[in-house]
């Protein structure tokens, strides 16, 4: 391997009751994704700020990715549905800046979908590798 | 030229402070100089004749005053309230904000009101003088005679684009209502969207970075109405300090408008009062835009009591990847 390969830098905001538990089982399962992928445990996907996503990118992130129970699944009843607007504007915003798009997502994972949550990260990984580092959101003060 | 004349007003003050219904009154008082009028609080009839100004620079909404100055006051507040002004004057009640009992308010038609900048672009500098009339004549020290401008011409973003001359609240009208109007106000916006993320991006770039942070918009900002700011924390680093890069722009003005998102009544008193001429309100009538594409339509301060797209949510509302490509929504 070359050291100085790009690596991109993930974040990725699970929420405690679903998708931290498929992350948990997609390692139970020895599936493979990739290691740049970060994980930060929230109680619900409705506790990620529009701020949280902001700071990730600030800080070098070069995707951030939001995951939580699938709609209707939420283990305080309604809170993905309200992240389900709150992120539909702040990514609405965010393209309309002129960031790419592929940069943030937010995917529905269960418990029991571990190979689910394997293939998400493989694939965003991938794409946010491709778009290269995260030059419109950046701040130079925080460069690694 | 505005339909209700100034004397109109001063007489309807004076004569609300004399019986008693009222203990002061909000209204618009003449600046430095003729174009920039300043809200100001009077208390006497003397003080309504002295400084109350009623004319084509009138733009401020009064809406936010109210919330500090009905707790400082007894007895009630006169408050004159254009057809926007009202939307802001609801989405606060809604909030809780101010007691509505406290408040006698005066609606009032508008005509639309001038953005002096663009009369500056028109007459040039050295604005010694400025007649509201039939045409706002401008006296300028360069000029040999008063340069006379049509008002329609110069009239400031939110007033061209005016969404609507109906009062939504009032305990008194003055003057004809008027209707909520179809207004092209999102038509810029969708010609940004139209644009490659290269090209908004770039736009962006160029305006955001004429920020100097001086909080103007957040201060007038009828919905931004936290006593304590995190911009005010000088823990936070950010405390009056111009940005330090671009990150810092984009993200204060992605949250200054993501915050008051779904209670912004769109009154345009951001981009009229940001000295750098950043056109905010680009920002709010995205949101408002897209709310209304995704949620149904939706204006804020409309009714009292409201409940605003981002504290809902139905079970078949859009996915946040969708957003992205349009045509596949159906709604």
């Amino acid at each position: 391997m070359q050291m100085n390969e790009y690596k991109p830098l993930i974040v990725a905001f699970c929420c405690n009751w679903c998708s931290y538990a498929g992350a948990d089982l997609a390692g139970n399962n020895r599936l493979n994704y990739p290691a740049d992928v970060k994980i930060i445990r929230v109680p619900c996907s409705c506790r990620v700020n529009p701020m949280f996503i902001l700071r990730a990118f600030q800080r070098g992130a070069d995707g951030v990715i939001i995951c939580g129970c699938h709609p209707g699944d939420c283990h305080y009843t309604s809170g993905n549905y309200y992240t389900r607007r709150r992120m539909a504007m702040l990514f609405s915003m965010l393209d309309y800046l002129g960031i790419e798009k592929e940069r943030t997502r937010v995917e529905w994972v269960s418990a029991a979908e571990g190979a689910k949550f394997a293939a998400t990260m493989n694939d965003f990984a991938e794409k946010v590798a491709a778009l290269g580092e995260n030059k419109r959101l950046e701040d130079l003060r925080c460069k690694r | 030229m505005q339909k209700i004349t100034q004397t109109q007003l001063i007489d309807k003050a004076a004569s609300l402070l004399k019986d008693g219904t009222v203990s002061c009154v909000l209204g618009w008082s003449k600046g430095e100089f003729d174009y920039d009028i300043t809200p100001a609080v009077f208390k006497t009839e003397e003080e309504l004749k002295d400084g109350f100004v009623w004319n084509d620079f009138c733009g401020a909404n009064f809406s936010k005053y109210l919330i500090e100055k009905t707790r400082k006051t007894e007895g009630k507040i006169l408050v004159f309230l254009k057809p926007c002004d009202t939307y802001s004057f609801n989405q606060l009640l809604t909030e809780h904000r101010f007691d509505r009992e406290k408040v006698y308010a005066v609606g009032i038609p508008c005509e639309g009101m001038v953005d002096v900048e663009k009369v500056k672009v028109a007459c040039g500098d050295g604005i010694i003088k400025i007649d509201c009339g039939e045409k706002i004549a401008v006296t300028t020290l360069y000029a040999d005679k008063p340069i006379e401008l049509d008002a329609k011409d110069v009239l400031l973003e939110r007033c061209v684009n005016c969404k609507s001359k109906k009062h939504v609240a009032y305990d008194e009208l003055l003057g004809e209502e008027g209707e909520v109007l179809e207004s092209a106000r999102f038509d810029e916006v969708e010609k940004l969207e139209a644009m490659t993320p290269d090209e908004r991006f770039a736009f962006w770039q160029n305006e955001l970075s004429r920020c100097i942070r001086c909080n103007a918009c957040r201060d007038v900002c009828p919905a931004c109405t936290c006593e304590k700011c995190v911009f005010n924390n000088p823990q936070s680093g950010v405390e009056n300090k111009s940005p330090a890069n671009s990150f810092e722009e984009k993200m204060f003005h992605i949250i200054r408008a993501y915050h008051v998102a779904g209670r912004c009544t769109d009154c345009g008193e951001c981009s009229r009062v940001c000295p750098q001429n950043i056109p905010l309100h680009l920002l709010n009538r995205k949101f408002i835009k897209d709310m209304n594409e995704f949620y149904g339509e939706y204006q804020a301060g409309s009714e009292v009591g409201q409940r605003a797209p981002l504290v809902n949510y139905t079970t078949d509302d859009v996915e946040p990847g969708e957003v992205f490509d349009r045509g596949d929504i159906d709604a």
